[in-house]
Formats: C-alpha cells, structure tokens, sequence
C-alpha cells in the first residue's frame, strides 16, 4: 500500500485588467509628464495624493485637482534587510514621504544615500527615469534621494496629523 | 440585551506546520475541545461563527462552505467574518451577540489558520500595478510606525526585547503554545537579526497552523457552567489611506476601547482590569497598545513594560499565554486572545493562571491597525 496523501500543493495564478478609476488614471497619465497631482477635499481641504476621487473622512467626491512638488519629507520609515521575490537588493530604505502640497505620506524608495544616513525630517526629491522612458506608472520615479537641504524639525512634520 | 457566558474553551497545539490534520481537521480539534469543556455535544448547537485571515491566504475561497460539515453546522446558520487580523475577535463579538440577541441558545464560534498550507508573506506583498514592491509583509508596515513610536515616546531601544522575553517565558507555561524556547535570554533576542530595522528576528511573531473554538450560551445555560461573562463587545474601523490618521495611536481603537469599558462598567482601566491578553504581533506594539487602551497616560505605555507590570506576576499582566508572539495562526490570533481572557476569570489557565484574576480584557487588531475587537469578560454574573 502506498503512503495516504496528506496535502498537495496547487500553485494559483491570477489574471486580471486593472481599471485604476477616473481619478488614479489622471494621476498616473500626469506622472508621464513627471507631475504630481493630487485631489483636494472640497470639506477638510486635506489633499490626496494619489488622489482617490473621494475623501474616506468626509465621505465627499473630491475634483479639485492640485499639483503637488515632487520633492518631500521623509516622516518615517524602516530598513528592509530581507528580500522576497521581486524586491530590490537589500538593505534598501522604504520611506514614508509626504510631498510639499500633499496631506498624506505615499511611501517610497530612498536610494543614493546610506540606510544609517535617513532620518525622519530629512529633505528629499524624486528622481525620474529618463524622459524616453516615462511611462503612465509611478515606476517613472526611480527612487527619491536627499535633496541636501536642512532637515524639517519634527514639530513640523508632526502637524499633518490630526492626532 | 440577554446575558452571555463563555461556557466552552478550545484550541489546537500550534505549530510551524501542523501536518497531521487537514485544515477540516485543525478547526474540529478545537471545536470538540471546546464542545468537551462545555459539556455539550455537536446537536446541541444552534448556529456557527467562523473566522479565518483572507482566502488569499491558503488560496480557499469561502472555505467555510467545505468546513459546515466539519463544523457540524450543516443545516444550521453558519456565518462567516472578515476583519484581517482583528477576525478571531469579531468573530467571537459576532457570536456573542447571537446569543445576546436571545435567537440563539448555544452558539459554537470557531476560527483558524494553517499557515503552512499558505504563503502569508506573498499574500501581503502583492505586486499592485504601477507601483514598486518596496512593503515586505506586515514587518515592513509595521515597522515604520514602530520607530515613530520610539521617537515620540523616547522609549530606550531594548524594551521590544523586554516584551519578546517576557512573553516568550509565558509561552513555556502554555501547552499549547506554539514556540517554546527554553533558556532563551534577553542578549539572544538582542542578537537576532535586524529584519526591518527597528524589528529583530525574535520581537516578531511566528507563522502557526491552529485553532480556537469557544462556545458561548445564552444565562439559562450558562450559568451551570462556570462561565466567563460577556460583560462588553466592541467593534470599531477606520480607512487606512485617511489624511492626518494616526496610525501610532489609533482613533479607532481608541473608541473601541471606550465602548466596551462603558458596556463593561469600567472607569479606571488600570485599576478595573486585572488582566489584559493583547494582540502584538511585534513586540513594541505592547507598550504602543497600552496606551491606545488607556491603561496609561500617552508616551509612557514603554514604563509599564520596563517596570514589569505586564509581567505574569506584575500589577497588570499582558499576554500571559505568551501572546501572539509565541502562537500566530492569524485568523485565530484574535480569538485566541479573546479565550484567554475567558480562561483567565474562569481560573481555568493553569500554570499561566493570574492569581484572582476577575476582569479580563482580550483585544485584537488587524489591517494597517485599522481594524479593533475587544471584550471584557468577568468570572462574576453582573
Ligand atoms: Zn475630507
């Protein structure tokens, strides 16, 4: 008698057609002409970025379109030492950064600089893949690196919460 | 509102893979342990609640379809929660209001996860178009806010080894408990390597197969049993991507915890709570969470930890079951915690017993600390 199976394993795929929605699909069609927009929430005035064509606050549409810069403060972030599939080399800095304009921190690669370097505060800029290869995807930013100015005091990135 | 004990407690060993049972299997240890301690057999149940992690995780859709039969629930209402991590405990909430309800009489509430059967770390890192995959799995969520945490408390940097000790030495008093390091010492954990850096190896939780079962009774029933009551339930959310949203402190579990301490008649958290089975997936969410449940004021939730209050033997013991950080088979992380508390004002938790524990408090979390349940179980009828 042969030995009772006791599992199997059935790798699963998935297909689909991503639809990003009216207001995504702007924001990514801008970001091939290296623009940042973001919605602004005609109640609480917070701005998205990516803009979500709602504000989950107030529960309103959002259609003003703003731009925003596409240089920011790094709020926090961590130093990834493990890769998994499809990853960049390790250790890489994922940082959370909230661009000049923008009321909530979209998180990004911080590279061009040392992981004991990054502090919260520090000033940082988006570095964009040539122009032949700007595409309508935020893969178009290759990474954020610092920009060299002086760091914001925590005081002040503290202020986009609401706490 | 009818009154609701916990009359039935039961879970699984966990373990890294728990190869000698299906998942129909896994989910029916705890059920029959839970059945046995209630006295009761699968005829008496009137309705199911089940709660797992997301279907992405073991790749099952609505897998409580193929465990009714398992479940004894064929025929029967059966409900299925989705909260994330938070599931195990509103999945218990869920139950506990089909008996406060005064529909049901006996209800059995279930919930599980087998890790090993699925790939938790692929499931959180989805390769979401036009973006970059740069969030490794809950760590690399995590793990930002846990160094803002640090910045604004001005916690020193080993308390996260404090909590992974402590909790891994309660897990040797749990039998069920699925890491058991022996000998294990603040200098290893201080060691372990720096995954998401402020995170190291040993202040994360593990991946485990396991299970949770409880059942809960309507006051008729119960009170032959020597039950944990239900003394409050509370459920709360918010969106992950809202503007000015603290994620350090939540707003919803704020709320949440106001709610179930008002059900619960509790003024004083501190005082009125003599126990508190919490869901810290990585160790510096204890101090992170003691404060977002008032147990202190805010940025001195770290002194409680340092001082050995959270101790098995302090003045407010956290995660005497060692806790998440020992036994993660997530969908049943939050029930495990909401059963500990139970155990704990039945005096039923053996040699991790809190000595006259008489209010227990078990939450759970889940999402981007987005999604909270708690309750607030008492060894005396209210
Ligand atoms: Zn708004």
């Amino acid at each position: 008698m042969s030995d009772p199976v006791t599992g199997i394993i059935t790798p699963v795929r998935l297909e689909y057609t991503y639809t990003p929605g009216v207001a995504a699909s702007r924001f990514l069609k801008r970001i091939a002409s290296k623009e940042i927009v973001g919605q602004k929430c005609p109640r609480c005035a917070k701005v998205y970025v990516p803009p979500r064509g709602s504000c989950p606050k107030c529960g309103v549409p959002t259609e003003e379109e703003v731009t925003v810069a596409d240089s920011g403060t790094v709020t926090t972030f961590c130093i990834v030492n493990i890769p998994f599939a499809g990853s960049v080399p390790v250790p890489y800095v994922s940082a959370h950064i909230l661009l000049d304009g923008s009321d909530i921190p979209l998180v990004g690669l911080l590279q061009e600089v040392a992981a004991e370097d990054v502090r919260m505060g520090m000033r940082v800029k988006a570095v964009w893949v040539p122009d032949e290869e700007l595409a309508p995807t935020l893969l178009s930013i290759k990474y954020f690196t610092p920009t060299g100015e002086p760091d914001v005091p925590i005081e002040k990135i503290m202020e986009y919460r609401d706490a | 509102m009818e009154l609701c004990g916990v009359i039935g407690i039961g879970q699984t060993k966990h373990d890294t893979a728990r190869t000698d049972v299906s998942i129909a299997g896994l989910v029916r240890e705890a059920a029959l342990r839970a059945l046995e301690d209630a006295g009761l057999t699968w005829s008496d149940i009137e309705a199911v609640v089940l709660g797992k992690a997301p279907d992405m995780f073991e790749g099952m859709m609505m897998p409580e379809l193929y465990l009714a039969d398992a479940l004894g629930a064929v025929g029967k209402p059966l409900l299925r929660v989705h909260t994330a991590g938070s599931v195990g405990g509103s999945t218990a909430v869920v139950a506990a209001h089909h008996v406060q309800s005064g529909r049901f009489k006996r209800v059995l509430t279930v919930a599980y996860e087998k890790q090993s059967e699925s790939n938790a770390m692929w499931a959180l890192a989805p390769k979401i178009p036009f973006q970059q995959p740069i969030v490794a799995g809950a760590g690399g969520y995590f793990a930002p806010h846990i160094r803002e945490y640090i910045r604004r408390s001005g916690a020193p940097s080993d308390i996260g080894i404090k909590v992974a000790l402590k909790d891994r030495l309660n897990a040797l008093k749990n039998p069920f408990a699925h890491l058991r390091m022996e000998g294990i010492t603040l200098e290893q954990v201080a060691a372990s390597p720096v995954l998401w850096d402020p995170i190291r190896f040993l202040e994360c939780c593990p991946s485990s197969d396991g299970a949770c079962a409880m059942v809960l009774a309507s006051e008729d029933v119960a009170t032959r049993n020597e039950p944990a009551w239900v003394l409050g339930t509370a459920v709360r959310s918010e969106p992950l991507g809202m503007a000015g949203r603290d994620e350090i402190n939540p707003r919803a579990g704020r709320d949440c915890a106001e709610a179930v301490y008002a059900q619960a008649g509790i003024k004083d958290p501190r005082n009125d709570i003599d126990c508190v089975e919490m869901y810290v997936p990585f160790s510096w969410y204890e101090p992170m969470w003691l404060e977002n449940l008032g147990f202190t004021e805010i940025g001195t939730g770290w002194r409680l930890t340092e001082d050995g209050v959270t101790a098995l033997d302090g003045d407010l013991p956290v995660n005497m079951s060692g806790g998440v950080l020992s036994s993660n088979p997530i969908g049943a992380s939050g029930m495990l915690r909401f059963a500990e508390a139970a155990l704990q004002v039945r005096g039923r938790a053996g040699e991790h017993q809190v000595d006259g524990a008489r209010i227990g408090l078990g939450h759970a979390y889940g999402g981007g600390s987005q999604f909270f349940a708690m309750w607030v179980v008492s060894g005396e009828k209210p």
